[in-house]
């Protein structure tokens, strides 16, 4: 028998993946799982970095010095998050619901200036919601006044009671067009024999759209609201803009994306501590984590048993 | 089927239709002013003195209030010019780096079935869900430890390794569309690999449109990496200068908006031109 003629190594297959492996591998895979193994060291007096163990989870989730920021972070990511799904996620998919309707003129103009917001900086939103709700300046008032609601208001942003809630309509308000993209696209790819068939079973437009349209969505459901977790939960540039580092007032809109900064950078006269940083980029990793794999064995896995 | 309506494909259209009509665009209309009204404010406020800014917000710039002050503020103030140079180098040199390497590994994970290709692709799409930042402490470590820290090619490296997830994946399938006779075709012509990756390259060109939109917006908004990872004037980014610039002129009510509105523009200028473009992208790639 002649020998095999054995295949050439297939170097192309190397030439073509190396650049892109190894500069994720180096400058995003690596990070992460040394930040992860970060947070199990402490540094000694002398800087020399120290196995721990869980200690600092300990520390931070128990000790008086810790806790509290953490435990209000937490509390305040979730406040953001149950904001955005309560009302980002349902205007977007009304606003989505009417620009997919054929009774709508000048569709793709509404879409574009409804976007508008989403694409600028959150620096630049952040600060300009800074003026419009100052007192000093008296937008907010001058518009509620139209509505002979002036006594109604507040300098929001500035109280403790209020300042979370402002925050995130800010932040509502900038990015309800994605949702609304996501969602309009999903609707605009149902097929239309379809809905023509629950027409002619004389199904309304509101019968359409609950029974027929939103059930064939779910996925883009799971898709939005996963999105808006992880980016709730990564947040930090609309409140350090707003409300400063110390995350005011009294850490009252403080979340995991700031103190994880004030933690590991340090602020004003307090060091920055790299290892409980990276202890808290931690907690966030595991949220995190945790809200994806919810979402891809709880409702995709259950979605997919729906389609069988 | 039993309340089939004989041929009559919609309800006919009576004056709760005319309603429905009008109450939907009401709705957008609102929603629009909404959205726009801050965006505009800031704008053609930006061009008034300080007395019509308070007095008369809601006027429009005329030849009785116009008044350039907080532009020449910022450009005393301010090294927006710098700015503006390094947010775009940092920008398009990411954006163009992404398209290379993410389609050159998309075009080996779709076009050839060596062992460990799963594999790969999920590695690859791993980083897809969990956001850089979270490996910020060590990303500062390293880029210290290479000298590229308070450079723009550090924060090229980083936007580049995060954008490089998505993009893969989205092209990988995009990739797996091109019609494998016309490959072989090439093939039989004597093209090497390469040559065979540079002709599929053009035709998914739409895909390729899609993953720079997706990444451009973040990498020139962003705020977090530029603010950890430079220091001096020298890598500053737009939005990391008007922060700072903000912060400090905070009381001068016309160089802010001065520079909220310098900030804003081009992006607004660049949305207004390409928005079909944009919103096509985003939504197709929503899609898949």
């Amino acid at each position: 028998m002649p020998p095999r003629r054995r295949k050439p190594f297939p170097f192309h297959i190397l030439v073509f993946l190396t650049p892109a492996v190894l500069i994720y591998t180096i400058f995003m895979v690596y990070p992460l799982i040394d930040s992860l193994r970060l947070g199990l060291f402490s540094l000694n007096d002398t800087g020399r970095e120290v196995f721990v163990g869980l200690d600092n989870y300990r520390t931070l989730l128990t000790s008086d010095l810790w806790a509290p920021r953490l435990w209000n972070a937490i509390r305040n990511n979730f406040v953001l998050f149950a904001i955005h799904m309560s009302v980002q996620n349902p205007i977007g998919l009304l606003l989505a619901a009417l620009l997919s309707s054929q009774i709508i003129r000048g569709r793709a103009l509404f879409r574009t200036l409804i976007f508008t917001p989403t694409i600028l900086s959150v620096v630049l939103i952040g600060f300009s919601w800074r003026l419009i709700l100052s007192p000093l300046w008296g937008i907010a008032k001058d518009i509620l006044g139209i509505f002979g609601l002036e006594s109604l208001y507040r300098p929001w942003l500035g109280l403790e009671s209020s300042a979370l809630v402002a925050i995130s309509l800010i932040s509502v308000w900038q990015y309800v067009g994605v949702p609304m993209l996501l969602f309009l696209a999903a609707l605009l790819g149902i097929p239309d024999e379809l809905i023509e068939a629950a027409r002619i079973d004389g199904a309304t437009g509101w019968g359409v759209f609950w029974r027929i349209k939103f059930p064939l969505i779910l996925p883009t459901v799971g898709i939005v609201a996963t999105l808006t977790f992880v980016g709730n939960f990564n947040a930090f540039d609309l409140i350090y803009t707003t409300q400063g580092a110390l995350a005011g007032p009294n850490f009252s809109t403080d979340i995991l994306g700031t103190f994880f900064f004030r933690t590991f950078f340090g602020i004003q006269l307090q060091l920055g501590n790299p290892t409980m940083g990276a202890t808290i980029a931690g907690v966030m990793f595991l949220i995190i984590l945790a809200g994806v794999l919810l979402y891809l064995f709880g409702w995709q896995r259950r979605l997919q048993r729906i389609e069988l | 089927m039993t309340s089939r309506r004989g041929g009559n494909k919609r309800p006919p259209r009576g004056f709760g239709h005319w309603g429905q009509v009008v109450a939907a665009h009401a709705v957008l209309i609102t929603y629009t002013v909404i959205a726009l009204f801050p965006v505009l404010l800031v704008i053609l406020n930006s061009f008034k003195s300080r007395r019509a800014i308070f007095r008369n917000p809601f006027e429009l710039p005329n030849s009785s209030n116009f008044d350039t002050v907080g532009y020449q503020t910022v450009f005393e103030g301010a090294n927006f010019l710098l700015y503006f140079r390094n947010s775009l180098i940092v920008t398009i040199v990411a954006l163009l780096l992404i398209l290379l390497v993410s389609s050159m590994a998309a075009f080996a994970l779709a076009e050839y079935d060596f062992p460990g290709n799963a594999l790969m692709g999920l590695y690859l799409a791993v980083g897809i869900m969990i956001p850089i930042r979270l490996g910020t402490v060590s990303i500062l470590r390293l880029l210290v430890g290479i000298e590229l820290v308070d450079t723009l090619m550090g924060l090229i490296l980083v936007y580049l390794a995060s954008g490089i997830p998505l993009a893969v994946f989205i092209l990988t399938q995009f990739m797996a569309t091109v019609p494998q006779a016309l490959k072989d075709a090439a093939r039989i012509d004597g093209a090497s690999e390469y040559r065979i990756y540079a002709l599929v390259l053009p035709l998914i060109r739409p895909a390729l449109g899609t993953v720079a939109v997706f990444n451009m917006i973040p990498i020139w908004n962003d705020l977090w990496f530029p603010l950890i990872l430079t220091g001096t004037e020298r890598a500053k980014t737009v939005i990391l200068g008007a922060q700072i610039f903000l912060g400090q002129y905070i009381s001068d009510w016309n160089a802010v908006l001065a520079s909220l509105t310098l900030a804003m523009l081009p992006v607004v200028i660049l949305y207004i031109v390409f928005s079909r473009q944009l919103i096509r992208g985003l939504t197709s790639g929503a899609v898949k």
